[in-house]
């Protein structure tokens, strides 16, 4: 055998022990969630009853559901005008300079922070703060777990979009300044509407990764098994309620957690996957 | 499962002398456990000293005595807490027949945090409606009318609970389906619970955190979690209508009623007048027929020896320095006995 066909072979290899795990895990997943749906049908998804009490036990997974997606859309919305002066201010005010070399570099520190360390920060702090000002009376809850997750996120975002930004052609600008447009108007009618996909592509991809933390949002939450009432009340995370119960789960209660991470599965790919679309379709 | 530790990495070979050798060939042997968090600080203490003792160490996982089980039901672990006993259904579940050791009893406080506040009394009916959410401030007339000499803040009762399979949150809700009938039927009794309200937090440590860091918060933990983090307690007005703090002597007063055969039995809501309310044995788990998933002989002593151990006094005046009841003689003479029927493959263990 030529050293070209044993490389094909090896990669070949590889990316077929990939294919399995990933079949495998779905595999897993799907066979682990079957008691439950036998039991309750497609009414676990949409009943918002959870009891664990042996003799009586019922399993829904809507209130964390209902707060896994709050938490992250609410997560995006705080991080949205962060990330995106960030990116704006870094790839294109102050394109090469060395103060957007050390905020591109700090921006990125923040991806490298344990999220445990951000579950202190927000239980030690922040919590303090949001009693202070009055949102409720514990600190705890999707708020609060939103605002970390927002910083979280923010390198997710930023720094793909910053990269997107300003890689957006010279020649577009300067066409664009020669017509006489503003700085503002270039930015706003030539470089972003270049970039939009990968900016799109950017905000998806920490969308996903807010969907699935767990350690800080499980610190911040309040772990309460109820559909929330509003953004400043306690809630759940589909995540964190596997976190907190996979210990003693066996029978029905480990098949129910099961299915909430197969759920969590669909729902991130579903996300992924309507990402592609948008990005196909302006690109 | 018991490991075998070979000791080369933590000793240096060359001073050991041959003395010392015989001596680390005997600790060879380390246990490991996992479960209840609630009598996590005096296993913690007491192995520790038992390690000072025979060499023979042993780790307990404070995993919450949900995940204990389930440990000793994978077979992962030596022995598992728990501050629940297992019902006939449970036991019937698990892959070999067990028993139960009870290792001392302890109270569970209902600890508040209410700067200022140093104490205040609880009815059951009050209790209740706390912890169903009847109750959502600190200045309720209800609370005002029974303790006329605190004065309560205008601050929402923030409910703190286990968001873990526990044991003390099965005490905590054996007691209360006990007093309220309310609560028996929307709620009932287990180690996880549907809470109609409060906030959860993982493990007695997680639960006493949250109480101690959250202005207006209430909720229920082990005697020496409030003791250690300096919280403050409620006392509680017992079945006999005396307002009980949660003292070793007061637990020990619950804890003097019939003893059955296989230690299996809740203490709660004692009618002896000097006892406090919610309290409760704590049980290590064991199987019966050691002899499994190729634990040697030696192995199975260890454990055996260790909870033998567990019953002396020396390790029961731990218990007692940590704000647990030690057990009753009579008790101890009754997990002796269970203690000598575990056995591997028909073999006894301990004579």
């Amino acid at each position: 055998m030529n050293s070209e066909k044993i490389t094909k072979n090896i990669l070949f290899a590889a990316t077929i022990i990939l294919i399995l795990l990933a079949a495998g895990m779905v595999l897993t997943l799907v066979s682990g969630s079957v008691p439950v749906f036998k039991r309750f049908g497609f009414q676990f998804i949409y009943s918002s009853k959870w009891n664990p009490t042996a003799g009586r036990e019922q399993y829904g997974a809507l209130p964390f559901i209902v707060g896994t997606i709050v938490t992250s859309v609410l997560a995006i919305i705080i991080c949205l005008p962060l990330a995106f002066s960030t990116s704006l201010f870094i790839g294109e005010y102050y394109k090469g300079t060395l103060i957007a070399k050390i905020i591109g570099t700090m921006v990125d520190l923040l991806a490298g922070i344990p999220s445990i360390v951000y579950g202190l920060w927000g239980f030690y702090y922040l919590r303090p703060l949001i009693v202070t000002l009055g949102f409720n009376a514990q600190g705890f809850g999707i708020f609060t777990s939103s605002i970390i997750l927002a910083i979280m996120i923010i390198p997710y975002a930023s720094s793909m979009s910053t990269e997107i930004i300003s890689l957006v052609p010279n020649h577009l600008k300067e066409a664009a300044y020669s017509l006489g447009a503003t700085r503002m108007e270039v930015i706003f009618n030539v470089t972003v509407p270049a970039a939009r996909s990968g900016i799109v592509a950017s905000y998806i991809l920490a969308l996903g990764r807010a969907l699935g933390e767990t350690m800080a949002v499980t610190m911040l939450i309040g772990n309460s098994n109820l559909i929330p009432k509003g953004i400043f009340s306690l809630g759940n995370t589909m995540a964190s309620i596997i976190a907190n119960q996979f210990g003693e789960a066996e029978g029905l209660k480990l098949s129910a957690l099961i299915a909430i991470g197969l759920l969590l599965f669909v729902i991130t790919g579903l996300i992924n996957a309507i990402g592609k679309l948008i990005i196909k379709k302006f690109a | 499962m018991a490991v075998v530790v070979g000791l080369a990495s933590c000793q240096n070979p060359n001073s050991t002398s041959s003395k010392k050798t015989t001596k680390s060939a005997k600790a060879n042997i380390s246990l490991s456990a996992a479960g209840s968090t609630f009598a996590g600080p005096f296993y913690k203490t007491a192995f520790n000293k038992y390690l000072k003792e025979t060499g023979i160490s042993v780790s307990y996982g404070l995993t919450g005595s949900g995940a204990g089980i389930r440990s000793l039901k994978d077979r992962v672990v030596d022995f598992a807490g728990s501050d629940a006993y297992l019902s006939d259904a449970e036991m019937a579940k698990m892959p070999g027949v067990v028993v139960h050791i009870p290792t001392c009893s302890g109270a569970v406080d209902i600890a508040y945090n209410l700067p200022g506040i140093e104490s205040i009394k609880l009815t059951p009916d009050l209790l209740t409606k706390i912890f169903m959410g009847k109750i959502t401030k600190w200045n309720d007339p209800a609370l005002k009318k029974l303790n006329p000499d605190v004065k309560f803040p205008n601050l929402a009762i923030s409910v703190v609970h286990r968001s873990d399979g526990s044991g003390t949150t099965f005490i905590f809700s054996d007691y209360m389906s006990k007093i309220s009938k309310a609560w028996k039927e929307q709620v009932g009794t287990g180690k996880s619970l549907k809470w109609p309200t409060g906030m959860g937090a993982k493990g007695n440590p997680g639960v006493a955190g949250t109480i101690s860091s959250t202005v207006g918060a209430i909720g229920y933990i082990g005697s020496d979690y409030a003791f250690a983090q300096k919280i403050s307690f409620a006392l509680l007005k017992n079945k006999a209508g005396n307002f009980i703090a949660p003292t070793i002597a007061a637990v020990s007063a619950a804890g003097k009623g019939k003893m059955p055969a296989d230690t299996r039995i809740m203490e709660t809501n004692s009618s002896a007048p000097d006892a406090y309310p919610i309290s409760g044995f704590t049980w290590i788990i064991i199987y019966k027929n050691q002899a499994y998933n190729g634990r040697s002989f030696a192995e199975a002593q260890a454990t055996l020896k260790l909870l033998d151990w567990m019953l002396d006094p020396t390790a029961q005046s731990i218990a007692k320095k940590l704000k647990y009841a030690p057990l009753p003689e009579k008790v101890i003479k009754i997990a002796k006995g269970i203690l000598r029927t575990v056995n591997y493959d028909g073999k006894p263990i301990l004579q």
